[in-house]
């Protein structure tokens, strides 16, 4: 034990040699207690994922029938109906919100990709990626501070979807953007060298070339976009009959089963298991279908 | 000069290859006349999210205003919140914010770093993928689906197995620690709220250690085990200190997420009158789930402007904290959108 220490690399941590010394039995028995602490760490995130899943299964199951798809919910506290309101409702502002979000999404991701550099893209890229950080629960406040309370005066759908858009953007962009990074320059210059324009060959060679990897960007926001609750709380608030107007309170599947959660019927409950249930396998497959797309090659010529 | 550009590496051609399309792109050469406008409107659609950011900021701020100018600094301090009295102080559920967010760091941080752990230290390769793709599958479940399982599941097993029988059992006899555990055990409070935060903050924090730790070079852990360290000791000497500051980058990640959590902490936390105590069994409220409950109730300008103050102030704080995160992480070696699904 005469060298204490020694640098292990200039300006990192030393290393210390007293770490490796002592009682060898004492040594290995905390290096196995460590072991088994690590291992069972990652047994527990491993396992909590299943045993949500298997409640959502077991519980969700038995509400699962022809009516769950196609009626309304009951009145409150009354066996029978569906969620068939919520499903449409959901895809509907999901619909808007897409509508809304894949242009400027895509066309932001295009200025990072194809032009940005300098201080305005770099700005623009560290304001997507806070903007993500951000609580879904504060963009929904200013959505309902701004179109429901001043352009609409009342809950409705439109800013339901405007919510979920702005839920939408920054992650369609960032994916997007590191997407058309991989597209090789030589297509590029190919097709620069022909004489094509520049907007030209953006749009009818880049895009096209890296559309698999684009279309996982959007689902994924649209599945990240399809499990928000809290803004389509504040902006669309949730309704119990079906509504094709725009213009009036929507249902949609989170907010419905925060209802079917809050009231104090049993067979609401269970309503509400299966309204997760059917969440869940939608943003499941989404999730699942877009993995097993990039993992077949992206670019594909 | 062009001979030395000739004769540079292979390396060097390729980044002069680039920069030359780079600037083809940006129609510096040969632009045609669609072109300055194709850039234009990419460059406008860019400008939507800085708007965007901008618009939230102003908008809230201009309507927490009429708040503020009644209440002054007492909106934030105030430990009181009675709609009926017009009285508004939002202290009680920052307090629930940062109680129950600082309980599920406390939970998922060990369990995150040593699940990330495990992935590079001890997993062989074929299990590395499966498992990280498991735990970040955590981060794909609605924040609703959480609440759910956490309202009929986790808070009655709580309630019965952890609050009852341990806390309240063994905590209440411990003085100092009693204080922890007053109130009656209901399994809807704090400490449920605090544990779904944890399940949930856990992929995030995991994600972005394990790539922290995976940037720790190989020659560090060789030294380390060449000096007859043991796996746990090479662990603690070589790699933990290096990947320290990204560890603490990644757990203020989480804590970002934490924060504006909304759903799962509503259906778990009670919502009932919100005191400011340490008790882990009092039902409580965070500024998400305030929100949540009482933007519909919100009738008059006074009220809708508080609680437009509360959605400012846990814009402001998630704000700053997601920050400092970034900056950190992106600093030492992760990258803060491994965390997405």
């Amino acid at each position: 034990m005469a060298i204490e220490t020694f640098p292990s690399q200039p300006g990192k941590q030393p290393l210390n040699l007293k770490m490796v010394s002592g009682h060898a039995a004492v040594r290995r028995t905390i290096n196995l207690l460590l072991a088994s602490l690590i291992g069972g760490s990652a047994l527990l995130g491993v396992g909590i994922l299943f045993i949500i899943l298997a409640y959502i299964i077991a519980r969700g199951a038995p509400a699962l029938n022809f009516d769950f798809f196609t009626k309304r919910p009951a009145p409150l506290g009354q066996a029978g109906g569906g969620v068939a309101p919520a499903i449409l409702g959901s895809l509907t502002m999901v619909g808007i919100g897409a509508l809304i979000g894949i242009p400027i999404g895509v066309g932001a991701a295009i200025y990072l990709a194809e032009f940005g550099r300098g201080r305005y893209a770099y700005t623009v890229r560290f304001v997507a990626d806070l903007l993500t950080g951000l609580p879904s629960i504060a963009i929904g406040a200013f959505v309902w501070a701004v179109l429901v309370r001043r352009v609409f005066h009342g809950f409705n759908a439109v800013a339901g979807g405007v919510a979920l858009a702005i839920i939408m953007i920054p992650i369609i962009t960032r994916t997007v953007e590191e997407i058309l990074r991989l597209v090789p320059n030589s297509l590029r210059e190919a097709s620069l060298a022909l004489g094509t324009p520049t907007w030209k060959t953006i749009l009818q060679v880049v895009l096209p070339v890296a559309r698999g990897g684009i279309i996982t960007g959007v689902v994924l926001s649209l599945a990240r976009a399809g499990g928000e609750t809290a803004p389509l709380l504040l902006t669309a608030l949730g309704n119990e009959f079906f509504n094709f107007n725009l213009n009036e309170p929507m249902s949609s599947l989170p907010t419905q089963i925060y209802n079917y959660a809050k009231s104090p019927y049993a067979d609401s409950h269970t309503k509400a298991w299966g309204s997760s249930l059917v969440l869940i396998l939608v943003i499941g497959s989404l999730s699942l279908l877009t993995r097993l797309l990039t993992r077949r090659g992206q670019f594909k010529q | 000069m062009a001979v030395q550009q000739a004769l540079g590496s292979g390396e060097q051609r390729q980044r002069e290859h680039t920069k030359a399309t780079k600037a083809l792109l940006a129609g510096r050469r040969g632009a045609s006349g669609a072109d300055p406008l194709f850039r234009g409107i990419t460059i406008a659609l860019a400008g939507v999210i800085l708007m965007l950011l901008v618009a939230i900021f102003v908008i809230l701020f201009n309507d927490a205003r009429a708040a503020l100018a009644s209440y002054g600094i007492g909106l934030i301090t105030g430990r009181v919140w009675n709609p009926q009295q017009q009285v508004f102080g939002i202290l009680p559920y920052i307090y629930g914010t940062v109680y129950t967010s600082f309980i599920g760091l406390l939970i998922a941080t060990p369990i995150a770093i040593g699940a990330a752990l495990f992935i590079v230290e001890y997993a062989p390769n074929w299990l590395r993928g499966p498992i990280s793709f498991v735990v970040e599958l955590l981060a794909a479940i609605p924040s609703i689906i959480y609440g759910l399982w956490g309202f009929f599941v986790l808070g009655p097993f709580l309630r019965d197995h952890v609050e009852r029988p341990i806390l309240k059992n063994v905590l209440q006899n411990v003085p100092g620690l009693n204080q922890l555990v007053q109130g009656p055990a209901i399994g809807k409070d704090i400490l449920v709220a605090g544990v779904i935060l944890a399940i949930m903050i856990l992929p995030t924090i995991m994600s972005v250690a394990r790539e922290v730790i995976a940037t720790v070079p190989g020659t560090q852990r060789e030294g380390m085990l060449a000096l007859g360290a043991t796996r746990w000791e090479m662990i603690k000497g070589a790699v933990l200190p290096y990947a320290r500051a990204g560890i603490i980058g990644s757990a203020m990640l989480g804590l970002g997420r934490a924060l504006g959590e909304t759903m799962a902490v509503t259906l778990t936390i009670g919502n009932s009158s919100p005191k400011i105590g340490w008790s882990l069994l009092t039902p409580g409220y965070t500024m998400a789930s305030a929100i949540a409950n009482q933007f519909n109730e919100a009738d008059s300008p006074i009220y809708f402007s508080a609680v437009v103050s509360i959605a400012l102030t846990l814009l402001v704080v998630s704000g700053i904290v997601n920050l400092l995160a970034r900056l950190i992480v992106s600093r030492f070696g992760g990258d803060t959108r491994a965390t997405g699904i």
